[in-house]
């Protein structure tokens, strides 16, 4: 009824082929555009203060966003567990910061796509186990990535130009005469810039995934050797995927340092956000771009719906409430597997097959 | 040259100088390894009896800690405290049995690896939630176990062995010996190596899957409880406790994931190797080395000898 595909006809295989075949699809997405764009900037969420909703919720959501595509496309597409989720955005706040103090002029958002290049050099060379070994086995070689990294943001000072605080730190930078990032400012400009750069990040994920490499990934997830069979090097195809990966998260670890925290140490990319991360991929669904959305987003808010409801309509102090949403995140990970191995990208699934029909049962 | 010298030379002419320091180092190394060993038991053991790697195990080291001197502060003796630690272990056992794997039974591998991280996390928050997040003193002397050290002097120096880190091992190898003669001579130990090798066969001579699961738990628990007793006494009980099970994880790859003395040994080749490591090339690197030098022996091990020095050849190589 609301959601079916009878009449639109295609004439071309482009057409066929396109990114969004349904009309229903198209104007879906345009509307999400539309609320992002206009709605949310003007209106707000209703009910929380504007800062709140830009400082708290969304731009951390677009940014973990970008994080769990990246996870996704390894994990879910390609089929290889990475632990080291946390450390590769270090890689990608450091090397922004270095490419920063290295080139000042630089425009910031070319830095920012830089430091996705240095951390896909960085994946790739973590990636090699994944030429001999898998599952579990992988996790051993990915953690060992995760504390070498960590190990070396704290002692090579040269990533942090020897500063005392040991941390990076951003600072003012402007792009067209406005403030875009560091400490003044302004969380609208940011948020459109995330925003913007989650939107074009998600395109090219749809599209290379669809492609012929992305195809190539899902033969490797799928079976291994029989992908080999028929002519998909494992070399190519696992080392793109964690290349591609990597870029993914590189960029969205510089895009959390320099355009949500201000400032980060080496706290911001340990191991138990390697694991918020996973999380993130698993409950909004293995191989689902539009999982990723969900996964990201559900992971981050209700911790900190939690929180803040917790605080303010009940007066619970931080330490209970950080605790229960804790509780909250294992027995929902817990939860989803038992319903729905498939995380919540299936659910939606059923739910549109639903709306297909409605109001028939069948 | 002189780098060569640095990594080559320098660190066996101090071993050589100051012997004492590297029997020292030695020890030290060897009752780190010793604990690692336990933690990796506890991994073993249910992944020998289910196939589950059961990523909560570093959490139980700590939540058998915590509880164990939060009860003993609540003004109950130690040894009652003890029991008390217990029950809630066969109590979490058949919770995790009832609630999570009981549900999960036939899903893939990975999925059950992944309910246990959700059970981490919901035993973290419950844990900080009923007793507190602050480090406290495991209470050593309260069990019975003896405090001081035994110095033994040489090479005009002197070696000092702490008395807890002789009872840790001592009892680490009681606790083998038994968990060995459990699992070889027992009825139900046949029963977990029945389950082990093939459920179905299992289930259809009449072994109780589920039983057979709780029993794994609490042994687990048990297993956990020794750990967090002597790892607590070396270091405060906190939930920092739970970082240092991140090494079990190679200290499986080296041992092999299904061999309980593989456990024992890869921990001490871990415990040992990292603490030299740490001590006479870490400067070199500017110290901290501690961190990863674990895994990149394991990384090593992966890809030249991927199931371990003790463990069953299945692994699948890509």
């Amino acid at each position: 009824m609301f959601y079916r595909e009878t009449g639109q006809f295609k004439s071309k295989y482009k057409e066929e082929l396109a990114a969004f075949p349904l009309a229903e699809d198209k104007v879906g997405i345009a509307i999400l555009l539309v609320i992002a764009y206009v709605f949310i900037p003007i209106f707000g969420i209703p009910g929380l203060s504007f800062e709140f909703t830009m400082g708290a919720i969304m731009i951390p959501v677009f940014i973990f966003t970008i994080t769990t595509l990246g996870l996704n496309i390894l994990l879910g597409f390609a089929g290889q567990i990475s632990l080291g989720t946390g450390a590769f955005m270090g890689v990608g706040a450091y090397s922004c910061y270095k490419i920063m103090t290295i080139f000042p002029d630089l425009n910031i958002i070319i830095c920012v796509i830089l430091s996705g290049f240095v951390t896909a050099i960085v994946g790739m060379i973590f990636g090699l186990p994944s030429l001999k070994i898998k599952g579990f086995y992988l996790i051993v070689a990915t953690l060992a990535a995760q504390f070498f990294l960590e190990w070396a943001f704290i002692r090579v000072a040269w990533l942090y130009n020897y500063n005392d605080s040991g941390g990076i730190e951003g600072t003012n930078k402007e792009m067209f005469g406005l403030i875009v990032s560091g400490p003044q400012s302004d969380a609208l400009t940011r948020y459109f810039i995330v925003l913007t750069l989650l939107v074009l990040l998600t395109w090219l994920a749809s599209n290379v995934i669809r492609g012929r490499i992305g195809r190539s990934w899902m033969m490797i997830r799928d079976m291994d050797i029989a992908a080999e069979l028929i002519g998909v090097r494992p070399l190519t195809a696992k080392l793109s995927a964690f290349a591609f990966s990597s870029f993914y998260i590189g960029i969205s670890g510089a895009l959390m340092v320099f355009f949500w925290l201000g400032a980060a140490e080496v706290e911001s990319f340990d191991v138990s956000h390697s694991f918020t991360y996973l999380f993130m991929v698993i409950i909004g669904g293995l191989g689902s771009i539009t999982g990723s959305y969900m996964g990201a987003a559900l992971v981050w808010v209700i911790p900190v719906l939690i929180k803040e409801i917790g605080k303010t309509a009940f007066g619970f102090d931080a330490f209970v409430m950080e605790n229960f949403s804790i509780i909250f995140l294992g027995v929902a990970i817990v939860v989803i597997l038992i319903v729905e191995p498939h995380g919540l990208a299936r659910l939606w699934q059923i739910t549109k097959q639903k709306l297909r029909l409605w109001p028939f049962p069948y | 040259m002189e780098i060569l010298y640095a990594i080559l030379i320098a660190p066996f002419v101090e071993m050589g100088s100051y012997p004492d320091l590297f029997i020292q180092a030695l020890w030290d190394g060897f009752v780190a390894g010793t604990l690692y060993g336990l933690i990796a038991l506890g991994f073993v053991l249910i992944f020998k009896a289910s196939g589950v790697f059961n990523f909560s195990q570093p959490i139980l080291v700590v939540l058998a800690a915590l509880s164990l001197v939060s009860f003993y502060k609540m003004g109950i003796p130690a040894w009652i405290s003890v029991i008390l630690v217990l029950i809630l272990f066969y109590v979490l056992a058949w919770l995790v049995e009832r609630l999570i794997l009981r549900q999960l039974v036939n899903q893939d591998g990975n999925i059950l690896f992944m309910s246990t991280i959700g059970l981490t996390f919901i035993i973290i928050g419950a844990a900080q939630w009923i007793f507190g997040g602050v480090p406290s003193a495991m209470i050593v002397n309260e069990l019975g176990f003896p405090n001081g050290s035994l110095e033994w002097p040489m090479f005009d120096g002197g070696v000092y062995f702490e008395m807890i880190d002789i009872s840790a091992a001592v009892i680490a190898v009681i606790m083998i010996v038994i968990l060995a003669v459990f699992f070889s001579k027992t009825k139900i130990g046949r029963g977990l190596r029945a389950v082990a090798d093939d459920h179905q066969a299992a289930l259809s001579v009449g072994i109780s899957l589920n039983q057979i699961w709780v029993i794994v738990w609490f042994v687990a628990g048990i297993v956990a409880l020794v750990t967090g007793i002597f790892w607590g006494a070396r270091s405060d009980v906190s939930f920092a406790l739970q970082i240092i099970g991140f090494k079990a994880l190679p200290v499986l790859i080296i041992g092999g994931f299904t061999s309980i003395q593989g456990a024992i040994i890869g921990g001490l080749i871990i415990g040992l190797g990292e603490k030299i490591f740490e001590i006479y090339w870490g400067p070199l690197l500017g110290s901290g080395v501690e961190g990863w030098f674990a895994y990149v022996i394991a990384l090593v091990f992966l890809l030249y000898r991927p199931q371990g020095l003790f463990g069953d050849k299945l692994i699948e190589r890509v």
